[in-house]
């Protein structure tokens, strides 16, 4: 039975977050032949809408309002319902993003409804759709049904595809208006300590070191090579621990969880809970002086030696493939 | 002040998991205090000897939660208790886990409850938000600073590498986020008289709430295992020769590049 699903998107410093046009793809697979609307919340956002319909979504709903240029629960629930209260959709998408899971839960607590968090994969369509998530940090994956009612979802960045992007597609927007009062929550400062460039957790591929890189100038060849492939550094808690980098950088079961095309895992033993972080990447590459290591269980391709003479040699490499592409 | 830290029992971060029959095989397995509530109970515990108060550490699970609840106690909570759901409902989903928690707190007068910001089994992240929303309290997420002066609390958040110093008062919950303090291991003598304070065991007619009134709105159909990834190359030959067979590899094999 098809279904009117709305896509929350989320823009990061001026333009949509590509888990937005993801969370596009999964409302349709829930929506059925059902409309996709796009709801886009902030301050001045009208000129952003294009892509949403770009990416599949047939309508898009805006609500504007300067207590909504920066994120606060309040402020983007009372938005977010009020645009429910239009639309009464039978379903919602969220981006699982640090504020998609702020918003979510608390939606759902609002709706009474059950809220599906951190889908990786979904299954079937309309009335069948069945989600898929992990869970234990990744070691183990459960399929969710939800029982009754509006469907809710909060989708991990990186793992649904998008649809084909269609140049120019455009549809209606439409905008509403909403008092947004009692911001019971005011953000003094915001400090913005990850680098500029690519998202740890967007990224399509993650250069990672562990305590193998010695140092806080270690860090240097893994970041020229992360720059080369338009990706992102991230580390072990090790190396975090060691103060070789900022904790923003951690992946593992109590850091960040990745899911790129291509993790290279330099200087990381691969203890399990590291390993919750990042297993679930497409293709990983291990290189580590210890032929023992862990991280060699869970490589696609392995390299015994130091990184420090690896790392450069890979730079040199990819230069030359790039140069021959 | 009243301060309440909401728990979970789950499995020690080392385990192996064993899935049998669609289900999560828990025989012989290692249990923790899920690591992000360590941090609630812990901040917890340091805002009541800055502010004076009382410490109370509450958990949904069956009698083998009272050992995560003495654990806490034991670093230096004041009084636990266990909604033990195990004799009348079948099942839990997040909605429920905050209905019951609602419930029980909301006649309570808490100035500040705290928690993980997710648990390391479900993953989800949303008990805590959606008690905030039950209860109307104010709630910030995934913290790791912060600062109570009277009603007035300063909080600074993480989000996804980024920090925002927010304001905020109390009635107040936060969720925990790693890096907000260093949980202290139970001391010999923290051990010792956590077996003399108070754990409270309640059910559902203890709550005041019929099996009825419990509304689980998701179910889990089944789990799997991921599959088993094929074995990995270790390449061969000296190191630049491996480097380009790699960089090849990732190009024409993998498609990454």
């Amino acid at each position: 039975m098809s279904k009117k699903v709305l896509v929350l998107s989320e823009v990061r410093e001026g333009s949509l977050r590509n888990v937005s046009f993801e969370a596009i793809a999964a409302a349709k697979q829930i929506a059925d032949g059902g409309e996709v609307v796009g709801v886009l919340l902030g301050d001045a956002v009208a000129n952003l809408t294009g892509p949403l319909f770009e990416y599949g979504a047939d309508r898009v709903v805006t609500v504007e309002h300067p207590h909504l240029k920066q994120y606060t629960s309040d402020g983007y629930s009372q938005a977010l319902l009020a645009v429910i209260e239009q639309e009464k959709p039978a379903g919602i998408v969220f981006g699982h993003t640090a504020n998609g899971k702020d918003l979510s839960p608390k939606i759902a607590s609002k709706l009474q409804a059950g809220l599906v968090s951190d889908v990786t994969t979904i299954e079937g369509a309309g009335d069948d759709i069945v989600f898929i998530r992990p869970i234990y940090s990744g070691k183990a994956f459960e399929k969710v049904k939800v029982k009754d009612g509006i469907v809710l979802a909060s989708i991990r960045p990186n793992n649904i595809t998008p649809l084909e992007k269609v140049d120019g597609k455009t549809g209606d927007v439409s905008a509403i208006t909403v008092e947004i009062t009692n911001l019971r929550t005011i953000i003094k400062e915001v400090v913005r300590k990850s680098s500029e460039g690519v998202d740890l957790s967007e990224a399509k591929v993650v250069v990672a070191g562990g305590r193998g890189v010695k140092s806080e100038e270690g860090f240097e060849p893994l970041k020229e090579l992360a720059d080369l492939l338009s990706g992102a550094v991230g580390a072990s808690r090790g190396a975090c621990d060691a103060e070789y980098c900022d904790y923003s950088l951690q992946i593992g079961q109590t850091g960040k969880v990745v899911t790129p095309d291509l993790y290279i895992a330099a200087g990381i033993s691969g203890a399990i809970q590291h390993l919750a972080g990042m297993s679930n990447s497409k293709v990983i590459v291990a290189i580590n002086k210890d032929p023992e290591a862990n991280i060699f269980k869970v490589a696609d391709y392995g390299i015994v030696g130091d990184l420090f003479e690896v790392i450069p040699l890979l730079i040199e490499e990819f230069k030359a493939l790039k140069v021959n592409a | 002040m009243n301060i309440f830290a909401l728990i979970k029992r789950t499995f020690d971060t080392e385990e192996k998991i064993v899935v049998s029959g669609g289900k999560i095989q828990e025989d012989g397995a290692e249990f923790i205090i899920n690591p992000y509530d360590e941090y609630a109970i812990e901040e917890a515990i340091q805002v009541r000897d800055a502010a004076g108060g009382k410490v109370t550490v509450v958990t949904i699970g069956g009698e083998d939660a009272e050992k995560q609840l003495r654990t806490a106690l034991a670093m230096g909570a004041d009084e636990a208790v266990l909604i033990n759901t195990e004799d009348d409902l079948d099942e839990l989903d997040q909605n429920a886990a905050a209905y019951l928690l609602a419930e029980y707190l909301k006649d309570k007068d808490a100035d500040l409850i705290l928690t993980g910001n997710v648990a390391i089994d479900g993953g989800s992240g949303q008990v805590g938000p959606r008690v905030a929303d039950l209860l109307d309290i104010n709630f910030v997420t995934t913290i790791t600073k912060l600062e109570i002066d009277g009603t007035s609390a300063k909080i600074v958040r993480d989000i996804e590498g980024d920090s925002e110093v927010i304001e905020t008062s109390l009635p107040l919950l936060v969720t925990a986020q790693q890096g907000l303090n260093e949980p202290r291991y139970p001391s010999l003598p923290g051990i010792m008289k956590a077996k003399k304070k108070p754990l409270a065991e309640l059910e559902l007619d203890d709550l005041d709430i019929d099996e009825d009134d419990v509304e689980v709105k998701i179910e889990t159909v089944d789990i799997f295992l991921p599959a088993q990834k094929a074995a990995g190359r270790i390449l061969e030959g000296d190191l630049s020769a491996q480097v380009k067979e790699l960089v090849n590899l990732l190009h024409t094999e993998a498609k990454v590049v």
